[in-house]
Parts: C-alpha cells; sequence; structure tokens
C-alpha cells in the first residue's frame, strides 16, 4: 500500500533548512518556529505498517538525512514519541492506516519540547522533571538483612505495575497543557513516578513527598485535561495517579495552598447551594486575607467584566439543595 | 573537550550501570558513555523474569547444573558457580532498591517456570522484568550522581602501552568529537542482534563493544554460539517471552499437536532454547508448519493469566499481529536472538588486554556456553556488571591517569572526516546490512553446514569490500545517524566475520550451533572454547582454551 507522509523537518546548521539556533534553550513552549519545513515522502508498505515503518523505510531508502530516534520497534524502549497528527505517540505503535487523514500523515517533533534536529527533541525538561520528584526508595527501617527481602503483600506490588509500566517516552509531557503554559510543572510523567515511590509500601518518605508535591509545580497545577491518559502508550494514566496523590496530601494534612482551598471552594459551594459560586470561588482559591494575591486577579476580572463572562452578583441556591447536601453526607469524608 | 576519569562505562544497560554504581561505590570516578538515553538501552526488552534459586525447596547447585546442562556442558563451571551462588543476594539486593517483584502469598518473592529448569526458579515483574530492573537502576545511578555522557557514540580505545586507558566519543548533539581518558573502561555495550535479520533485538544492538575489543587485542570467545529464541512473533520478529510457556502455554504445529512430546518428553514446551528451535523449526521444514510457524497457544491460561502476567506480549500480538491471544493462538518461529559468545573474561570481567572489563552479553565468562538458559541473561548482567564494577575500581587504583590521547583523538577525527566526505557510488549502508544479515540468517543461523559457511565468509569478504564504497547520506554535524550508521556496519562485519570463523572450525553440534554435516557433540575434540584474535591483516587467529570443569561430567543432554 502507498502511504504519503508529510515530515517536519528542521536543521539548525541550515543543510536542510534555512534556519539559525540550535533548540537547546528552555522555554519556548509552544515554539512555533517558522524554520521548520514540510517535506513529503511516499512510501510502499503492507496494509499494517506502523508510523516508525515509514519513517525508517525513508530512512533507509530514500533519505538517510532524516534524523529520528528509534530502537525496539515495539514500544518497549520509549524512544519514538513524537507529534503524529498533532498529537503525542509513539511511531512504533500508531498504524499508518489509522492515522492517515485526507490521504497522508504527518509527524514533527513536538511543538513543546525545544528541538534539535528533525523529529529529534531535547528531552533534557522532561529527565530534570523526572529527577526533581527523587525517583528512588528511600527505604523504610528495618531494612531486610542482605538476603531477605521486603516482606509485602503482592497486591501493593500490583497496585504500582501501572506505574513501572512507563517506558519515559514522554508522549504524557510533549501534550500537557498545562506544562504548555507553566514550563515548571512537574508533568504527568514526573507525578506518575512520584506516585510510584508514595505509593510504595517499602518507602520511607512518604509525608515529605507529598509535603513537596503539594508546592507549586506540583500535583495541583494539572488542570485535567486528560491529554496524558489519552496519549499514554502504555497505560500509566498519569492523571489518575495525580488524582490519588491529590487525596493522600490532603488526608495527610497537606490542606494549605491554592489547590486545596479551590477545590474545598467548589465543595462547599456546591454542598452549600447546589452549585458552584463563581464570584466567590477566585478569591476563597488565592486564599481569604491574601489581599495581594487577590489584587494580581483584578484585571482578569475587568477584562472578564468587559466581555460579559461575570457570574451575577447574587448567587442563588438551586431548589431541592437539601438533597444535594444529603448526598455530602452519605459519601462522608471532609464535607460531612 | 578532554575529560579524566577513572572508569569510563561503554553502555548504559543493566550491565553497564550495575558497574558504574558498584564502581562508584568503591569510591571511583566513573562516567558512562552510551549512544542512546540509559532507560533506552536493550535489557528494557527482556521479559519474563530473573533466575536464583532462593526458595527453600531449591538450591544453588541445582541452579548451576541446570545452567551447565543448558550450555551443553560448554559452560566453565567455576563461573557458573559463581553465578548461581550469588543471584539471591544480587536478586534481593534489586528488591531492596524498590524492584516491585511478583510475591507469593507470605508476601516473599513468588516464582514462575522456565525452560530447561529442573523447578521453578524465575522472579520477576509481569513480563517487564528487564524493563523493572533496568528504570530502578536508572534511578539509583541518578541517586548516586553518576556522570551519563548520553547519546554519545563511541568510535575508538584509547591504548597506551598495551593498556587501555580510555575512548574517543562523538557527541550526537554537537558532532563533536571527544577524548575521555580512564584508567579502565568497562565495555558493556550489549548484543549484536541488527547483523541477523529478523532478530528479536532492538536496532542499537550493532556488536560496537565487540569490535572495539577485538580491534584492541582482546580474544572474543565462543562467537559461533548464536542463540535462536523459539517464540518469536510471525513477521515482525518480536519477542514473546519464554514466561508464556512458563505458565503454561503449548506449541503446537499445524495438526494442533503438542509436538514437543517428539523432542522433549519430559520437560515438554519447557525445554531448552536450542533444542525448542530445532523442534520447531524441523515441524516447519516436515511441512506442519503454519505458513512458515508454529502455532503458540494460551487460551487455556485464561484472561486472567494472560492480562495479569502476560500484559506486554498479549499487547504486543494485538498491536502487531491483531491477534488477541486470550481467543486465537498465536504464530510464532525460531528467531535471532542472543549472543552466548563474546569478549573473554575472567569472573571478575578482566580481559587479556590491561585496562579492558567487559560485562553482559557483549562478554563471555563463559557463564552460558552453548545455549543460555532463558532468565539467566538478567542475572548475566547484575552478577558480573557488579563484579567488573569492583574489580576495575581496585585496579583503577594502581594505575596512573593517562595524559596522550590526542593524536588518537586526531585521527579518529580525520577518519571520520574521510568517512564524511566518501562519494556516493550506489552502494547504500542499510542495503548492505540487510544483505549481511539476511545471509547470516540464511547461513549461520539454527542450521549450519561446511559449505554453507564457506559460502557464508566469502559472502562477508565481498561485503567488507563493498563496505569500503559506503557512502554518509548526511553530511552535517548535529545529530548525523547516517555517519553512525556507517561505522556501527563496520562492528557488525567484524562480529559476522568471527561468528563465521568460530562456526566453520568447530565441527560439530554443540547447544545453538548445530552442523547438519557434524550432527553430534563431539566432547573428545571439542570439549574447549574458540578464540578469535584480531590481526591487522588475513583473518583472525582462531586459538583454543579447555572448559573448566568443576563437578559436573558431560553427559548425554536429553529433556
Amino acid at each position: 500500500m502507498q502511504f504519503t507522509i508529510e515530515v517536519g523537518r528542521y536543521n539548525s546548521e541550515g543543510i536542510y533548512a534555512d534556519t539559525a539556533v540550535p533548540g537547546r534553550s528552555f522555554p519556548p513552549p509552544w515554539d512555533k518556529s517558522p524554520e521548520r519545513r514540510y517535506q513529503t515522502y511516499t512510501v510502499e508498505l503492507p496494509e499494517h505498517a506502523v508510523v516508525l515503518d515509514a519513517l525508517i523505510a525513508i530512512r533507509e531508502y530514500q533519505d538517510p538525512s532524516l534524523a529520528v530516534r528509534c530502537a525496539c520497534r515495539s514500544a518497549i524502549c520509549g524512544s519514538c514519541a513524537m507529534w503524529i497528527n498533532g498529537h503525542a505517540n509513539l511511531a512504533c505503535k500508531s498504524k499508518l492506516a489509522a492515522f492517515t487523514n485526507d490521504g497522508k500523515t504527518r509527524v514533527e517533533s513536538p511543538p513543546s519540547m525545544p528541538l534539535i534536529r528533525d523529529l529529534v527533541c531535547d528531552m533534557t525538561p522532561f529527565w530534570e522533571k523526572h529527577l526533581a520528584v527523587k525517583p528512588w526508595l528511600e527505604n523504610k527501617e528495618p531494612i531486610p538483612p542482605a538476603n531477605e527481602e521486603y516482606r509485602v503483600p503482592n497486591a501493593a506490588m500490583d497496585e504500582l505495575i501501572q506505574e513501572v509500566s512507563c517506558i519515559s517516552c514522554s508522549a504524557c509531557l510533549m501534550d500537557c497543557e498545562s506544562f504548555a503554559v507553566n514550563p515548571d510543572f512537574l508533568g504527568p510523567q514526573a507525578l506518575a513516578q512520584a506516585y510510584r515511590y508514595v505509593g510504595d509500601p517499602r518507602d520511607d518518605k512518604t509525608k515529605e513527598r507529598l509535603a513537596e508535591l503539594s508546592k507549586p509545580g506540583g500535583i495541583w497545577d494539572c488542570t485535567h485535561c486528560y491529554e496524558c491518559v489519552t496519549q499514554c502508550p502504555k497505560g500509566v494514566a498519569p492523571l489518575d495517579q495525580i488524582l490519588k496523590l491529590r487525596k493522600l496530601a490532603v488526608d495527610a494534612g497537606f490542606t494549605n495552598n491554592a489547590g486545596t482551598r479551590h477545590a474545598d471552594a467548589f465543595a462547599s459551594s456546591v454542598k452549600h447551594s447546589g452549585r458552584l459560586n463563581e464570584l466567590t470561588l477566585l478569591p476563597l482559591s488565592t486564599g481569604i486575607f491574601n489581599i495581594i494575591g487577590q489584587l494580581k486577579t483584578l484585571p482578569s476580572a475587568f477584562n472578564m467584566a468587559r466581555a460579559g463572562k461575570l457570574p451575577p452578583l447574587i448567587h442563588k441556591a438551586i431548589p431541592g439543595v437539601e438533597r444535594i447536601r444529603k448526598i455530602f453526607q452519605r459519601v462522608g469524608g471532609r464535607f460531612k | 573537550m578532554i575529560a579524566d576519569h577513572d572508569i569510563l562505562i561503554m553502555g548504559a544497560g543493566l550491565a553497564g550501570m550495575r558497574a558504574a554504581l558498584e564502581a562508584a561505590r568503591a569510591g571511583a570516578n566513573v562516567a558512562i558513555v552510551t549512544k542512546v538515553h540509559p532507560i533506552r538501552s536493550h535489557s528494557s526488552a527482556a521479559q519474563g523474569g530473573i533466575n536464583a534459586a532462593i526458595s527453600e525447596d531449591d538450591t544453588w547447585e541445582s541452579h548451576a547444573f541446570d545452567t551447565v546442562k543448558g550450555s551443553d556442558y560448554l559452560a566453565d563451571q567455576d563461573a557458573v558457580e559463581v553465578m548461581c551462588r550469588e543471584a539471591p543476594s544480587d536478586i534481593i539486593e534489586f528488591e531492596h532498591m524498590g524492584v516491585i517483584f511478583y510475591r507469593n502469598e507470605e508476601g516473599k518473592l513468588g516464582r514462575r517456570a522456565f525452560g530447561g529448569a529442573s523447578l521453578a526458579r524465575t522472579y520477576f515483574v509481569g513480563d517487564i522484568t528487564g524493563q523493572a530492573l533496568l528504570v530502578t537502576l536508572y534511578d539509583q545511578i541518578l541517586k548516586a550522581g553518576v556522570k551519563v555522557y548520553e547519546e554519545w557514540f563511541a568510535t575508538a580505545l584509547h591504548m597506551e602501552d598495551g593498556a587501555c586507558r580510555g575512548l574517543i566519543a562523538l557527541e550526537m548533539v554537537t558532532g563533536e568529537l571527544h577524548l575521555l581518558r580512564s584508567k579502565a573502561v568497562i565495555v558493556a555495550s550489549g548484543g549484536l542482534g541488527r547483523l541477523y535479520e529478523p532478530s528479536t533485538n532492538a536496532l542499537i544492538c550493532t556488536g560496537d563493544g565487540y569490535s572495539l575489543a577485538y580491534r584492541a587485542g582482546a580474544p572474543l570467545m565462543d562467537m559461533a554460539m548464536v542463540q535462536y529464541h523459539p517464540t518469536t512473533l510471525a513477521g515482525s520478529g518480536f519477542l514473546m517471552t519464554e514466561a508464556a510457556r512458563g505458565e503454561g502455554a503449548y506449541l503446537l504445529n499445524s495438526e494442533g499437536d503438542r509436538f514437543m512430546k517428539k523432542y522433549a518428553p519430559n520437560k515438554m514446551e519447557l525445554a531448552a532454547r536450542d533444542v525448542t528451535s530445532r523442534a520447531e523449526a524441523t515441524e516447519i521444514a516436515e511441512g506442519r508448519g503454519i505458513d512458515g510457524n508454529v502455532l503458540l497457544d494460551l487460551r487455556h491460561l485464561g484472561r486472567d493469566v494472560i492480562l495479569k502476567k502476560l500484559p506486554q506480549i498479549h499487547e504486543m500480538a494485538l498491536d502487531y499481529l491483531d491477534i488477541d491471544m486470550i481467543e486465537q493462538p498465536v504464530p510464532v518461529r525460531p528467531g535471532m536472538h542472543y549472543q552466548m559468545g563474546g569478549i573473554q573474561t575472567n569472573v571478575d570481567g578482566a580481559t587479556k588486554v590491561p585496562g579492558i572489563y567487559a560485562a553482559g552479553e557483549v562478554a563471555c565468562v563463559s557463564v552460558h556456553g552453548g545455549n543460555r538458559l532463558g532468565a539467566n541473561s538478567l542475572l548475566d548482567t547484575i552478577v558480573f556488571g557488579r563484579r567488573s564494577g569492583k574489580a576495575s575500581a581496585e585496579y583503577a587504583k594502581s594505575v596512573p591517569q593517562s595524559g596522550g590521547g590526542e593524536d588518537l583523538l586526531r585521527r579518529e577525527q580525520a577518519r571520520l572526516t574521510d568517512l564524511l566526505s566518501r562519494p556516493y557510488t550506489g552502494e547504500t549502508c542499510a542495503g548492505l546490512r540487510l544483505e549481511l544479515a539476511t545471509m547470516m540468517d540464511a547461513k549461520v543461523g539454527l542450521y549450519r553446514s561446511d559449505a554453507g559457511l564457506k559460502e557464508a565468509l566469502q559472502a562477508l569478504h565481498g561485503f567488507r569490500k563493498r563496505y569500503e564504497n559506503v557512502a554518509v547520506g548526511d553530511k552535517g554535524r548535529i545529530f548525523n545517524q547516517a555517519l553512525t550508521f556507517v561505522l556501527e556496519l563496520g562492528f557488525m562485519l567484524d562480529c559476522g566475520e568471527t561468528i563465521i570463523h568460530d562456526a566453520l572450525h568447530r565441527t560439530e553440534s554443540r547447544g545453538a550451533h548445530t552442523r547438519v554435516d557434524h550432527p553430534e557433540r563431539n566432547d573428545q575434540e571439542w570439549l574447549k572454547h574458540s578464540l578469535l584474535t584480531f590481526r591487522e591483516s588475513g583473518e583472525p587467529a582462531l586459538s583454543h582454551v579447555p572448559v573448566t570443569l568443576t563437578r559436573w561430567k558431560p553427559e548425554v543432554r536429553t529433556y
């Protein structure tokens, strides 16, 4: 079968494109680099071929100057995450037929990562975040003797296999909406790895980890866009792990942060009136006594008012709100 | 750039990183040089598990005997004893580092059956054991703060007065060539699967370390011993773990028959890999295959076992063949998987060349002899990775730091510049690699003969000539993979040549080496290792050393 591939090319030396600086600096997130060029190739491959088969065929027999990272070809090594038709995917796991739009497949390095060359991006931001969550076991005492394992139920290990299945391909970070506007956000992969250790019964630093993760850039900076869950090729579902961390952090008492206040403001408003009071949401999230923080939000408020997006000044409860309150009671927990 | 370290490690798979950790613990200034990020290393593809005699009903002697028998008595028994005795504590150490091993009802490490073993002694994490070990070890490297030269491609070893004192490496991102000096180099660069087509191996397994060490004077041992794995996926050739059969899967021929009863009536599907692969090839050759494959049937294991314990291969069969193994058997065939031979080392990873150590698949201690047992390769990497890290750090204490190497850096620079300026003559690197690898599979694969091997050797010489005309299809500096592919093809030619030579001279059948013209094992003449030593002109020099036997006399091998 014939497939048409449009490949985003970039070469800072200007040998295959006329561009300037190598993409070693970070940010820019969502770099819409004008130097990027798209080159079209046609390849003859079996019907069930994947995008990587096409890239390898191009590199081997049409254009040896095409740079692309790949190794295992079977979704184990994590090398070949890239943008395919505008979303991060593993090239080795994406069937060409399924990714053909208007007769072609567009492949490029994700604009969220600094570019090195062609389909090769600079993974430094990804690995820095990975390192930032201290992704190693801090052994719980007593450490068993050298010939003995920690005794833990299999269920506790099974619980972590989802996070251990992560192949560090970075597809989640490449498409993370929060990372796109805030380069300091730890991002889905690192937070999933943080849960891998928080959730490990053999780890001794659960509290310290949760305290660290509750800071800005941590678990509360995720906006629930679900891109990471959708893009992860290994079913790690990073957002699920982030939500588990939030619950553990709140349960452990790390509530003095905008994230928890924001969640609390949501819950108490719904409990109180059966719907969201958007007028109080912002001051409650920022902190009632955080005058400076609230003043900083004023420009946004003016803009919203100008655009006619301000919520009604008088907030009314919905009819039958008592039944909502009963639900809160039934569920229990912090808002009973 | 010139940088100095005590120990340089080439390769960041399990053997390399384990060596790095140990050398760092011993106080050495360590750096890893790796052509891909450590997490991309091929150790991550090891699926089924890792062997050790940990449980009370098991003994290290039993593990050692199974390994020796599996090797068709070509393994050095003293080395096997070291590996099997140290296996339990090395695995427990990984558990303490955080590997989420499967547990039994008591919460202790749980095990599964594997091929060629007299009882279940394979410890595992689903079917991603290699990956689980690799990420844990990588995180330990981060914790220890070991320097990693990431995406640096080694082009030559720096030799000084007959000893290895560093290496030259190409930094992919900048295209700059650097001199890294050290007191010792540990070669832990993995296997050579790209020399065969098809192969279960990743595209990065190109035999770099074998060739660099060989050209620096370190002999390669038992290179003829190339393992074909019995269950590689039809079409793509991807690995379907032996753990499938360990969990109870059947191998069926076109008549729906569990044919292994003819070849290994006691162990059935869990015979050693060489035996099982040959059995499949025989079935296929005698017309009882299905389009050149046999069937791996897991249906009776049930959904839960498949999804819980074998999720990765379930996903792979779905992704690449559209087959759901819960409902359908999977077509598989034998495929090139592992090189038992390699750089000759002692049990501390030391080679014949001062300053060169080796560990993992690239090394030959020899613990695998003629045929490696499943789940012994991960073990090999962590035991001998650790030992070579420790021994090299000790050795480094007695060696002064090298001051030279600039000449070599200039020579390598000139060599690469020449290579880049070679004109295109119609010969492509990929085309030549494919011809070479297809030839190796056909003539130096599961079955070999005198005539076939002679043809192979002649073909290889032809490829070498044509290699001189391969141009680099990319003239840039930044991330020039076209350049490194050409260098890799050169490494593969060296590996191919030593494999063919060894196979041609070993006129017997032992382990993975099956000569149709010499179908029997011949202990009288061939209970010995072959050593291949590089010669500047002409063929490699072939010599032999005896196999070390300690307590197990060679016996007839049946399963």
